[in-house]
């Protein structure tokens, strides 16, 4: 049945442990390609699917349409009313998630391998025929809208809307994919259906399985899911650059700890020095207490919980972003120790022991990712969204090692970039001394 | 449901217990110390986890203490006679791994994931921080510093999770449970080294402890380990018995506003003081675990279908049970209001479901999916032996034991229709509840 099946044993290596993992490359007879990693030793099934695009194929005037049309994916499909697909869902335990975000539309299933079958069925019935019931718009709109309201007195999302709105302004990313009060009210059910044809399509979608299912299966398990699917969704919006200057914006809020976001242009994620990066990064705000801004700001000086610094390939623009929450009254020491360690790493680089603890960090733990059928699907699908090759598994800690300390030093002082790091502050916080916005 | 039990079949030592709860095989078995040990195999991935949990909370704090049990969590951190500070997360770091720990009200846990073939090296170093924590005034001021900042982040940041620290405040008027496990603000700020280590010195005792290892190893691997490092521990027999101060008669219902302006979506929630699992007698936890479920748990929950479907005086509500407790936990049901009801109104519309409910009864055909996803669930819980660990060690410091962990699935399916209206006629008390409003201001909601 199946046109094409490839298959490799993969061995994932790290400096403790080592694993191996098969990844089989399934084209179905009806075009669709995922990745799986058999294993029949527990009786079920986690599926991903990923579709290119997501929140920022929103139309103009119409942000919020793709948010609220995946939550709506559930609500009644085919002959069933949103109930009926619930009981339905309920009586054969199959888990069903939909999510939406800036550049994806997200779908994790786990399903018994007992009621496969009646799993597929409802899943495809849910993206291919979803209702748009007026009565289900109106319940879940009304759900977003408690959500927006919730949102907007959050610290830790104005924070986030605020960086956004000042690096990508009218751009899709500049505004958050939920929509406003506004823009969400006035959604149709045509705005509904248009974002469905537009974000669901074949030309945009990623699959990968892991558990009790057969290449063979998950071939057939493709074509029945996805081949009533349109051929081709929206054009993907435009690449952005990111341009930002050192300074602190402050968000006037009352509450007793202000939040900071603080970051600049940052790379991507096919960029050659992308690990080097990657392994900087990792020293400088990484997660582990190791790292340097953790050491400094929390270690030794108590001023916050937690600290960390991230890079955010998306698949538009690049970001370098940074998160830190201290009281009021000891943000700007938080910040001003964050910028000194910012400019440090950019003139110094990092040292070969902070170099060669990363290292076996990042090469030690990569291996420990696979422990699982809903870990292995997920990372399965990433990698395809990243146009990663199945060999990657073996090639990425050889990456990790080849990096030197003089790559760190050379692209520490390119993406380090101490004069457009720019803070946005949410809280009253004392010490600053900025134009209030 | 497919039973892996014949396929692994390891006994050994006379106190060792086997069962395959989840179809995961586990064994257990005690060090002379007194240490309780459960292994969960898993071979699938080349992964370990291993976690000590020791059965203090902050609920075994001593009065004016508040927050000390999770203080002490962070300092263990710091270093000790061997281990200098920061050196037990950078050397689990250095080998590929991770660790953390946290705080609850029944216990304390410390946990790394990592190489299978390094758990030699785990069990030395947790161990070691078991009896030899070493401390200087200096780390104990800067890390003060940071659980403070924790709290301003979990609750001071967030007024709901203020709004549920006062009502859970309100009902429980004598049991510690009644104080939060981050502690009180003005307290936290007056922790010292004596009170970290007069709370380490009483509790942390190999006795007081049960050894968890899950993923890829064998139960001979793990007891020759444990037997090298946590076996010449000495235990504390000045430990005694886990005797809390209980809760007298409940006999006046409880209502609160709590008001704040950062708050956008106000609610309300009720919490009923709830019995909770009891070793060898779980049953009317059991039911009361559905009848959170019937009411609250997903879309074809009376609930949803009464206040969000069809009234839609509800953009949100459920119903949760919280009884993997030492003592007396807790019922909640909640319901956030659609736009133009009030806290009122939605409070009211709440109560008629509910009482609407005891006169109808359970649905059998929800109770049907209800227990199917149950046992389904055991069957998803087999690919995550790191939450499997957990529920372990969550039960075995609340009271419960081995077999009650490995029983709590067949109990929970034994659940009768009758059974959980019997409890839900015994956990409805609004003498034992607390009401409590969320709003932005002191008007009139909306």
């Amino acid at each position: 049945m199946m046109r094409f099946v490839l298959g490799f044993v993969l061995i994932v290596f790290g400096a403790t442990a080592r694993a191996e993992i098969e990844i089989q490359e399934v084209t179905s007879p009806g075009g669709f390609n995922a990745w799986l990693v058999e294993d029949h030793s527990i009786p079920f099934v986690a599926l991903e699917l990923r579709f290119k695009g997501g929140a920022s194929l929103d139309l103009p005037g119409k942000r919020g349409a793709t948010n609220l049309m995946v939550g709506l994916l559930e609500e009644g499909t085919g002959d069933m009313d949103a109930r009926d697909f619930a009981a339905a869902r309920e009586a054969i335990a199959a888990s069903l998630r939909f999510d939406s975000g800036d550049d994806t539309v997200s779908v994790s299933a786990k399903f018994l391998t007992e009621t496969r079958s009646e799993a597929m069925a409802l899943l495809r019935a849910a993206l291919i025929e979803p209702r748009f019931d007026e009565v289900a718009i109106e319940r879940v709109r009304q759900q977003v809208l408690s959500g927006i309201l919730s949102d907007s007195k959050d610290p830790d999302e104005i924070v986030g809307d605020t960086f956004y709105a000042k690096v990508f302004g009218d751009h899709p990313y500049g505004s958050s994919s939920s929509g406003t009060v506004d823009s969400v009210t006035a959604l149709t059910r045509d705005d509904l259906l248009a974002a469905h044809r537009g974000a669901l399509a074949k030309d945009r979608v990623y699959v990968s399985a892991a558990g009790d299912i057969t290449a063979e299966e998950l071939a057939a398990l493709m074509d029945a899911l996805l081949s009533d699917l349109p051929e081709e969704g929206l054009p993907l919006p435009a690449d952005v650059e990111v341009q930002t200057e050192a300074g602190v914006t402050v968000v006037p809020f009352d509450t007793p700890q202000s939040v900071a976001l603080f970051g600049h242009r940052g790379m991507k994620r096919d960029d050659p020095d992308f690990f080097v990066a990657y392994v900087m990064n990792q020293i400088l705000g990484g997660g582990g207490f190791e790292a340097r801004l953790m050491d400094e700001v929390r270690e030794k000086r108590g001023l916050t919980y937690g600290v960390y610094s991230y890079l955010v390939p998306k698949d538009h623009a690049e970001l370098y972003l940074g998160r830190v929450a201290s009281a009021n009254d000891r943000i700007a020491e938080a910040i001003e120790v964050i910028r000194a360690e910012w400019a440090k790493m950019a003139a110094e680089g990092v040292t070969q022991q902070e170099l060669d603890e990363a290292k076996t960090y990042m090469t030690g733990a990569y291996p420990l990712r696979f422990d699982g059928n809903g870990p292995i699907a997920r990372i399965l699908v990433g990698m395809q969204m990243d146009d990663l090759t199945p060999e990657y598994v073996t090639t990425r800690n050889a990456q990790i090692e080849a990096v030197t300390l003089e790559d760190v030093k050379r692209v520490a002082g390119e993406l380090l970039r101490p004069e457009a790091l720019h803070f946005v502050v949410v809280g009253r916080p004392e010490g600053l001394e900025v134009p209030v916005q | 449901m497919r039973k892996l039990t014949a396929l692994f079949a390891f006994v050994f030592g006379a106190n060792a217990a086997l069962a395959a709860t989840d179809g995961a095989p586990v064994t257990t078995f005690s060090l002379d110390n007194g240490m309780d040990v459960v292994v969960i195999e898993d071979h699938r991935a080349p992964v370990v986890v291993h976690m000590v949990w020791y059965k203090a909370g902050s609920a075994d704090e001593p009065r004016g203490a508040s927050g000390v049990a999770h203080f002490l969590e962070h300092l263990l951190f710091k270093g000790t006679r061997t281990l200098e500070p920061g050196e037990f997360s950078a050397t689990v770091a250095a080998n590929g791994g991770t660790d953390n720990a946290f705080t609850s009200y029944d216990q304390t846990a410390y946990h790394q994931r990592i190489a299978a073939d390094r758990l030699d090296l785990m069990m030395k170093m947790e161990s070691d921080r078991m009896l030899n924590i070493q401390l200087g005034p200096e780390e104990i001021l800067t890390e003060r510093d940071v659980i403070i900042e924790e709290r301003n982040q979990r609750t001071e940041s967030d007024p709901g999770a203020l709004f549920r620290e006062q009502q859970r405040a309100a009902l429980y008027m004598n049991h510690p449970y009644g104080t939060p496990v981050i502690g009180w603000r003005h307290e936290m700020e007056q922790l010292d080294l004596d009170d970290a280590l007069g709370y380490y010195r009483k509790y942390y005792a190999p006795n007081n402890a049960i050894l968890i290892v899950a993923g890829d190893v064998t139960p001979s691997e793990v007891e020759a380990l444990a037997k090298q490092y946590y076996e010449p521990l000495a235990p504390n027999p000045d430990l005694g018995e886990r005797v809390r101060a209980s809760e007298p008669r409940h006999m006046a219902e409880r209502r609160m506003v709590f008001t704040d302006p950062r708050v956008a979506q106000p609610y309300v929630m009720r919490s009923y003081l709830a019995p909770e699992r009891d070793p060898g007698a779980q049953e009317k936890a059991a039911a009361l675990s559905i009848l959170a479920e019937v009411l609250g748990g997903g879309q074809t929950s009376v609930f949803t279908q009464k206040l969000q479907f069809e009234a839609q005086t509800a953009v949100y509500a459920s119903a949760f049970y919280d009884g993997t407790t030492l003592d007396d936990g807790t019922f909640s049901l909640v319901i956030v209001p659609a736009p133009g009801v009030t806290l009122e109104e939605a409070e009211a519309a709440m109560d008629a479901t509910v009482a609407e409910f005891m006169e109808t009864g359970v649905d059998p055909e929800q109770l049907e999916r209800i227990k199917f996803q149950m046992k389904a669930s055991q069957i998803y819980a087999q690919d995550d032996v790191g939450r499997l660990a957990r529920r372990y060690g969550d039960a075995l410091t609340s009271g419960l034991t081995i077999e009650d962990v490995q029983e709590w699935p067949e109990v929970l399916q034994a659940v009768t229709a009758e059974d959980v209206m019997n409890a839900a006629r015994e956990v409805f008390d609004r003498k034992k509840s607390v009401t409590g409003y969320l709003k932005a201001s002191q008007e009139v909601t909306q």
